[in-house]
């Protein structure tokens, strides 16, 4: 099955797994996801693409049972807030679990690019996802 | 600056009604605002209408249908806070001596279902970002992690709400219910049920603004004041909802308000009563630490030593709230304008305050605008 990205720039496979495609400004130090053309601290120009991820921790979930407008996947899904490990960045996201007994405040989880759903032409649409990361 | 008065108000009842168009809504506040001024027809300088959904030129039709176009009328849109906007507008142009007299108008005939904003992009929707009530779920999750707040606190607000709400002839809901009930009532999303959750529905509010006090119940605008979030206070612009992010940075609540009291000179504590943002149980606790009538973290206790109560020093939402009345968006703030003039004059029946002179109004809305309004007598 082809398969495209639900939007580009969000995301891309580096050699040693998945990224989210943030962006660094570097007149004001901070970083923002999706990387934008403008920072939304200080309004500088062109912040500088950089790699984050895999790795965050759960701040804040939920689970979505009833399906919002427009929303094209499987219900029931989770939703919270990830924080990024080495890097000063919280990501809205959606989450692979949708049991909240698996999830807690704090939990180490791992980011993934996975299928949501099949667009109107057959093809997969890749989204980002965070999963709870393997025990170690 | 010169002192603004609120001239005269008007309300349509919040609801669902089939059979009334947009319209039919507004024309029904709108005469009942200037009937309560005494302003007749060419009595205003200019019009702002507060909408959301309502699409182009949604204040003109409404005027149009009374004939009352002419005048500059502007539609405003800020979320929730749409009405709040509005009137911050008019309050401007009164005070400044540009206008002497202008209407203010907010209508709404909210889409059934989940609320679904152009603010999202649509891989936003298609990826399951866009669910409003689970932002609001993680923002009650992060007020229940970072305080005492629990579930039992959050139906505590309901349940006033709701029982606030039985006296109010314009809400949509007028049933009490119990803790067990809202507690028992299905999950929307953790740690949101239904009956925590306000209803989007449909309704319009007028206020005339004057540079003269209503004859018989002078009721000042003493303060209407509009902000939005700062950079840091939210989690980016695809998640312009405040109370998720930042510790260290001042909510668009919390800067309105400071704002609005130091505008009127006033302090929380010089408060009768406050009509403040329901759309969730958490977010009234939350609202109500933001203007500062309770100590921050202090929710939960508010909640559970019985704050806001009809009975309390400092009653919230004796409306019954969003909870109770529903939430139609652009007219939602300038309902609350409505109620608090009325308990101002002494003229809101069963739910009346007694003896109140001083009042605040609180909204905040997707896009992280909130409007603190103070009404004084």
């Amino acid at each position: 099955m082809p398969s495209r990205p639900i939007v580009h720039g969000l995301f891309e496979h580096a050699p040693d797994g998945p990224r989210l495609r943030a962006a660094h400004c570097a007149a004001c130090g901070k970083v923002h996801f999706p990387a934008s053309a403008t920072c939304p601290y200080c309004g500088a120009d062109a912040p500088t693409p950089t790699l984050v991820g895999p790795a965050g921790r759960l701040r804040l979930f939920t689970v979505v049972a009833n399906r919002p407008p427009g929303y094209r996947g499987p219900v029931p899904y989770g939703f919270g807030v990830v924080e990024l490990d080495g890097v000063d960045l919280q990501v809205i996201t959606r989450l692979t679990e949708a049991d909240l007994q698996r999830l807690r405040p704090g939990l180490p989880v791992t980011l993934v690019i996975e299928p949501l759903f099949t667009d109107d032409e057959g093809a997969a649409v890749m989204s980002y996802s965070f999963a709870p990361a393997a025990a170690s | 600056m010169r002192p603004v008065f609120i001239g005269g108000v008007g309300l349509h009842p919040f609801g669902r009604f089939a059979d009334r168009g947009l319209t039919a809504l507004g024309v029904e506040a709108v005469r009942a605002a200037l009937r309560d001024a005494g302003v007749e027809r060419g009595g205003f300088q200019a019009a702002f209408c507060g909408t959301v959904y309502g699409g182009v030129a949604t204040g003109h039709k409404v005027l149009t249908a009374l004939g009352l176009s002419g005048v500059p009328i502007v539609n405003v849109e800020a979320g929730c806070a749409s009405g709040g906007a509005a009137l911050s507008l008019a309050a401007a142009q009164v005070a400044s001596g540009q206008h002497d007299t202008v209407l203010v108008l907010g209508v709404e005939k909210m889409p059934r279902g989940m609320i679904r904003s152009s603010f999202f992009e649509p891989w936003r929707e298609e990826a399951g970002l866009a669910a409003t009530p689970a932002y609001f779920a993680l923002r009650a999750q992060r007020l229940m992690l970072e305080s005492d707040v629990t579930a039992h606190d959050l139906a505590a607000v309901s349940v006033k709400n709701h029982r606030h709400g039985v006296n109010n002839p314009y809400a949509m809901y007028r049933k009490a219910i119990s803790v067990d009930e809202v507690l028992g009532s299905a999950v929307v999303c953790e740690p949101l049920r239904l009956l925590m959750l306000c209803a989007p529905n449909e309704g319009a509010a007028a206020v005339v603004v004057s540079a003269r006090p209503h004859a018989a119940t002078p009721v000042r605008l003493a303060a209407a004041v509009l902000r939005s979030h700062l950079a840091g206070s939210v989690l980016g612009e695809h998640t312009p909802l405040d109370g998720l992010a930042s510790e260290h940075v001042d909510t668009p609540s919390e800067r309105a308000a400071q704002a609005a009291y130091e505008v009127a000179g006033i302090g929380p504590g010089d408060l009768d009563l406050a009509e403040v943002q329901d759309t969730d149980a958490a977010r009234e606790i939350l609202s109500v630490e933001e203007l500062g009538l309770c100590p921050r973290h202090g929710g939960g206790r508010w909640a559970r030593d019985g704050g806001g109560t009809m009975d309390s020093t400092l009653p919230v939402n004796a409306s019954g709230g969003l909870l109770s009345k529903g939430e139609p968006l652009g007219a939602s703030a300038l309902g609350q304008i409505v109620e608090l003039t009325w308990q101002l004059r002494g003229q809101a029946g069963p739910r009346q305050v007694a003896n109140a002179r001083v009042a605040l109004a609180h909204t905040v809305g997707r896009g992280a605008n909130a409007c603190v309004a103070i009404l004084t007598r």
